[in-house]
């Protein structure tokens, strides 16, 4: 039996090879997204792994390390340099060196543009030669000089061979002190740890006075201290003899530990992409399933004959139901070995493209023997799964079918389907609903088990819907198209089944693509619609990577002729009774003139110590105006009293706001995230608009937008994730391209003599094309119309549910829908191509003599 | 051979048509070179051994397959200059065919399986002819019906009336009895001797069976792709007799 099966697994290596490229492609992507996070984790491992000295002290912020780090502001709290002495003193402690430690000082190059990419951070030190853990200095001098005074600076050997500068030109940067620009003679080039890579990152090397000039008023004081312990005392002792006498603002860790912190921060902000990757492998193989569901099912329907000729021949259902396994496991293995491959070639093209952006992972790829496994496992495991079916379909093929023609699906495996079908649809949109609308725990999970409900049941569901969706998609065939039209309509209903199947493959496509274009409209649409309404401000400052900026351009773009007024607003973390909070902060008298802000409750008088929060806000926590909660800021921990509520408006989504002096108060450095700026009446836009421009031209981190531009801007965020979606959802529309290509060209080959005959009586090979064309598009279309109603469903569903978090306008790109059924029709012509040709080119005379 | 002195035309016929199957191992002459003359308004049935070639001679003169040499002709055309598209049309417009087996498309009705090559032609019906050939099918009350709800001697019927509906030059018919049984076969085999002597229609009939040939006006007999004899007006005794002739001669060979 299984010299038989190999034997007719090789008489059919194209078509397994079609239902294999779904595994190829859905192992790849899980395969892909493994080695590239291992590469992410070893690369910054290394490049932090070792960086810090034995052990870390600094300023003890509220919350996880990273809640402040996502708004680039630290913290003001600095070290005096008294406690450094102090340290240094402790008898455990060899030395005790204090950093100082910007994350938003850019280098700008010879042009005067930016050098990091968007998003990365300019770092500044001050330069000490305090070894790290491991006994070397963090920074060595590969040419000049050691910065030795103000200035003067050293870059990193990177950054200094793409800036275009010499030794002892001048640098430029911007900044966030009052004055932004900041001009210093370079006077060597330093390499950064072993690599030198910084992650895209750049790194200013300063002489320690000349820092704390730069960065910190000119205190003599630091953001940290680097501990060397003395020979003899472990890190963990040290730690501990400073942390005795630490004030309670400070902390003091191991550098290890800080090290395994910074590089997993890094590591976690990275993590999405393995989260994004892991997704499009499960969509593809979710859609690999119904495909390769289909191939066998077909495979074995062709061969329910030599089946029954087995049977008959005394073979026990085990035996042909193991058989059918059987291959299915091969093309697994195969699928899953090609996928590993293809997984590998991803991840080396993600790390070239992440090099190109300017974050360059060192070393080779990283292949652990976890992800060999995990790929093999997906890959066999689902190629079964999905094979189980029909395997067992086949067992069931009496004998006796080994003398009958054809083999008909029994009415019972239909109503099965309806029922199991809608069942499974029906408990999805109860779990859907439930997570959308009801108060629970893990409403995502909800939602995703849902929408995954819907996805199984709908797709039983598929054949009994597939019928009346035929007739209406294919009814006009004949009439359009004769008798080609006729044949093609009623091939495409022989076997609703199958097609629905086929179908069923492009229907998730589209239901995805359907649902994000709608999530997307809608996204766009909030935008639009909280600018139009929400900002009258004509003109909008900001950082197009949203890092913030000095209080001194706001200053400068106050004294532009016709300005009326400059908004500024600051964003921070904080802990609100214990969670972590996203704050903004602004004087809500002059933001109200700007952006739309409506007290429904209190004042908008906002003082020290209070806060506003939007009215849907208030009720889900039962606040009501002079109610207090506790905010813990980097540098305070105090209550603050509820000033006013305001109405929910999508600009500020009804988050708390806090005024700026708060912010300070808690150590948050005072640094602008945007500026709403406030022409004169009747002052001429373009006039001023120019002015703005000029008074910011020194200051490349920042730009200035009219309205439109920054709407425009708005959206081509939301756009350009969109597009990323769609180019991944693309792929799953391939597999389900490949999907009808497989089963038109089985069902051609299974039509053999009927086509035969077809030609004998006079059918032009042209006509057959067509009716082979016709029925591709009659599937292609079955499956975006389904696709598109389940899609318009999910994407409603899913912008109803977000509605409150600031997707508050539902919008359907009606004419995109349209657009997509479309192209689903155009898929359907591409896929017929090949097995339509495969039809005309069949030898008449061959065609109706074959068995 | 000759052609029979009351027909006023021949509806096909071939000169010198050789066909050759493979190369040297396993090269095979399936004809070779057959000389003959299909006449307008006559039941021909060919006969012969299995492996005689009489599929063969078929699928040449009824261009579905091609001659290794040798011309043959549908009415006045030659089929070797011919390409697809001119070999697709006169399939369509002039040539019937009757298989042994699997002759209707399984999606469509007996009605539209019969209109079938019209259909694809664009051609509209004549429905006085339509009903007339339904009527002598004797399939009336079963045109909405698919293949699978008809019986095998219906199905040849339905076949048969597609074949003769749009009215070919001449219908090749390859043992269109030899699934069924005696009482279905002789259903066919009469209706396809009416057309012949009520409308006129020309076939060519590949049989093993005497009683089939019996119906046609005259048989030829075929042997290692040679027509080897030929008989008119037969009845079975009479080409039984012949045909245990041959049998001899073909173990003497
Ligand atoms: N496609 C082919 N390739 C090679 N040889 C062939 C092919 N078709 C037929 N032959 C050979 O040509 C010869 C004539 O075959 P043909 O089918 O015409 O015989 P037949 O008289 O119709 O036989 P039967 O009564 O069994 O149907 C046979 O020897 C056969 O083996
Ligand atoms: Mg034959």
């Amino acid at each position: 039996m299984i010299r038989a099966t190999l034997k007719s697994l090789a008489a059919r290596k194209l078509r397994l090879a079609m239902s294999a490229f779904a595994i190829v492609l859905g192992v790849a992507f899980v395969a892909g997204s493994y080695v590239f996070t291992d590469t992410i984790d070893r690369t910054f491992d290394d490049i932090f792994g070792g960086l810090s000295s034995d052990v870390v002290v600094r300023p003890d912020l509220p919350g996880e390390a990273d809640l402040f780090a996502g708004f680039a502001t630290g913290t003001t709290t600095t070290i005096p340099s008294g406690l450094v002495d102090e340290v240094a003193d402790l008898p455990g402690v060899e030395r005790a060196d204090g950093d100082v430690e910007n994350q938003s000082f850019f280098v700008l190059d010879s042009d005067g543009d930016v050098m990091t990419t968007q998003g990365a951070p300019g770092i500044a030190v001050n330069y000490h030669d305090g070894p790290v853990a491991d006994g070397a200095p963090v920074l060595e001098l590969v040419d000049g000089e050691l910065p030795s005074g103000p200035g003067e600076v050293a870059l990193d050997d990177r950054t200094f061979e793409d800036s275009g500068y010499q030794l002892g030109d001048d640098v430029q940067f911007v900044g966030t002190g009052d004055d932004p620009r900041v001009t210093a003679e370079l006077v060597g080039v330093v390499r950064f740890g072993e690599s030198g890579s910084l992650a895209g990152a750049s790194l200013s090397v300063f002489e320690t006075g000349y820092a704390q000039q730069l960065f910190l008023d000119g205190d003599d004081a630091f953001n940290r201290i680097s501990v060397t312990a003395a020979e003899g005392t472990s890190a963990e002792q040290v730690r501990d003899e400073i942390s005795a006498i630490l004030p309670g603002d400070f902390e003091a860790l191991t550098g290890a530990d800080v090290d395994e912190e910074t590089a997993s921060a890094i590591e976690e902000g990275l993590g999405f992409f393995n989260t994004f990757l892991l997704v499009f492998a499960a969509i593809a193989l979710f859609v690999g399933v119904f495909l390769i569901l289909n191939t066998f099912s077909i495979l074995v329907a062709q061969r329910s004959q030599e089946m029954a000729l087995y049977r008959a021949l005394g073979a026990g259902r085990h035996q042909v139901t193991r058989s059918v396994l059987l291959e299915a496991f091969v093309v697994g293995v195969v699928g899953s070995t090609l996928g590993l491959l293809l997984g590998l070639g991803v991840a080396q093209l993600l790390k070239t493209v992440f090099g190109a952006f300017g974050l360059e992972l060192a070393g080779g790829l990283v292949l652990q023997p976890r992800t060999v496994v995990i790929s093999y496992v997906v890959g066999i495991v689902v190629t079964m799964v999905a094979a189980y079916v029909p395997a067992r379909r086949a067992s069931k093929v009496p004998p006796i079918a080994a003398m009958r023609d054809d083999v008909v699906s029994t009415e019972s495996s239909r109503r099965v389907h309806l029922w199991v079908g809608g069942g499974l649809t029906l408990l999805g949109a109860a779990a859907m609903a439930t997570g959308l609308f009801a108060d629970v725990n893990d409403a995502a999970l909800m939602v995703g088990a849902g929408i995954f409900a819907v996805f199984i049941g709908v797709a039983l569901l598929a054949p009994v819907l597939a019928t009346p969706v035929l007739r209406v998609v294919a009814g006009w065939y004949p009439k359009a198209f004769g008798t080609v039209g006729r044949l093609a309509r009623e091939n495409a209903l022989r076997n609703p089944r199958r097609t629905a199947a086929t179908a069923s493959a492009l229907m998730i496509g589209m239901a995805l693509v359907t649902a994000i274009s709608i999530v997307g409209a809608s996204a766009n649409a909030t935008v639009d619609k909280a600018l139009d309404d929400g900002v009258r401000a004509q003109f909008v400052v900001s950082n197009a990577v949203g890092q913030p900026f000095s209080p001194g351009i706001a200053e400068q773009v106050g004294q532009v002729d016709g300005v009326d007024e400059v908004v500024s607003v600051r964003m921070s973390g904080g802990l609100v009774d214990g969670d972590q909070t996203f704050l903004q902060s602004f004087d809500p008298v002059a933001y109200s003139r700007a952006a739309d802000l409506e007290l429904v409750a209190g004042t908008d008088e906002l003082g020290p110590g209070q806060f506003l929060i939007g009215e849907d806000q208030a009720e889900s926590k039962g606040l009501s105006v002079g109610d207090t909660v506790r905010l813990q800021l980097p540098g305070s921990d105090e209550d603050i009293e509820l000033a006013g509520i305001y109405a929910q408006s999508p600009l500020l989504a009804g988050g708390v706001v806090v005024s700026q002096q708060t912010l300070a108060d808690g150590a948050v450095p005072s640094l602008d995230s945007m500026l709403y700026v406030i022409a004169d009446d009747g002052a001429d836009l373009a006039t001023v608009q120019d002015g703005l421009k000029a008074a910011t031209a020194d200051v490349p981190t920042v730009t200035v937008q009219d309205q439109d531009e920054y709407k425009q801007q708005s959206r081509d965020q939301v756009n350009q994730l969109l597009f990323l979606v769609y180019a991944l959802l693309g792929l799953a529309v391939l597999i389900a391209v490949l999907g009808i290509v497989n089963t038109l060209a089985l069902s051609v080959m299974e039509r053999t003599r009927e086509v035969g005959l077809l030609r004998a009586v006079g059918l032009s090979r042209r006509q057959l094309r067509r009716t082979i064309r016709l029925e591709s598009i009659a599937i292609a279309v079955l499956g975006a119309v389904l696709g598109v109603a389940l899609g318009l469903l999910f994407g409603v569903s899913l912008q109803r549910a977000i509605a409150d978090d600031g997707l508050e306008v539902l919008s359907v790109p009606g004419g995109q829908l349209i657009v997509f059924v479309v192209l689903a029709a155009v898929v359907g012509v591409l896929a017929a191509v090949w097995p339509a040709r495969r039809a005309a080119k069949l030898d008449v005379l061959r065609a109706i003599t074959t068995e | 051979m000759t052609t029979e002195p009351s027909s006023p035309r021949t509806a096909a016929h071939a000169v010198d048509l050789t066909k050759i199957y493979g190369k040297d191992d396993t090269r095979v002459v399936a004809l070779g070179g057959v000389t003959v003359e299909f006449a307008a308004g006559r039941f021909t049935a060919i006969m012969g051994p299995s492996g005689s070639g009489k599929s063969t001679l078929m699928h040449c003169m009824a261009a579905l397959d091609s001659s290794t040499s040798g011309e043959v002709y549908i009415g006045d055309t030659e089929l070797s200059g011919l390409n697809d598209k001119a070999l697709t049309k006169l399939r369509r417009d002039k040539i019937g065919f009757v298989f042994q087996a699997f002759n209707l498309i399984p999606t469509l009705t007996a009605k539209e399986n019969i209109t079938l090559p019209l259909d694809i032609a664009g051609q509209s019906i004549d429905k006085e002819w339509f009903d007339n050939v339904i009527a002598t099918v004797g399939l009336a009350d079963r045109l909405g019906h698919k293949p699978n709800q008809l019986s095998g001697g219906q199905q040849q019927r339905v076949a048969c009336a597609r074949a003769l509906v749009s009215k070919p030059e001449i219908i090749f018919a390859d043992e269109p009895t030899g699934n069924l049984d005696s009482r279905s076969g002789t259903e066919v085999l009469s209706f396809l001797r009416r057309s012949v002597r009520e409308f006129g229609q020309t076939i060519v009939m590949v049989t093993h069976d005497p009683n089939a040939a019996a119906y046609s006006d005259r048989v030829l007999f075929l042997a290692d792709g040679q027509i080897v004899d030929e008989l008119a007006d037969p009845t079975a005794e009479k080409v039984l007799e012949r045909m245990k002739g041959f049998d001899a001669v073909g173990q003497q060979a």
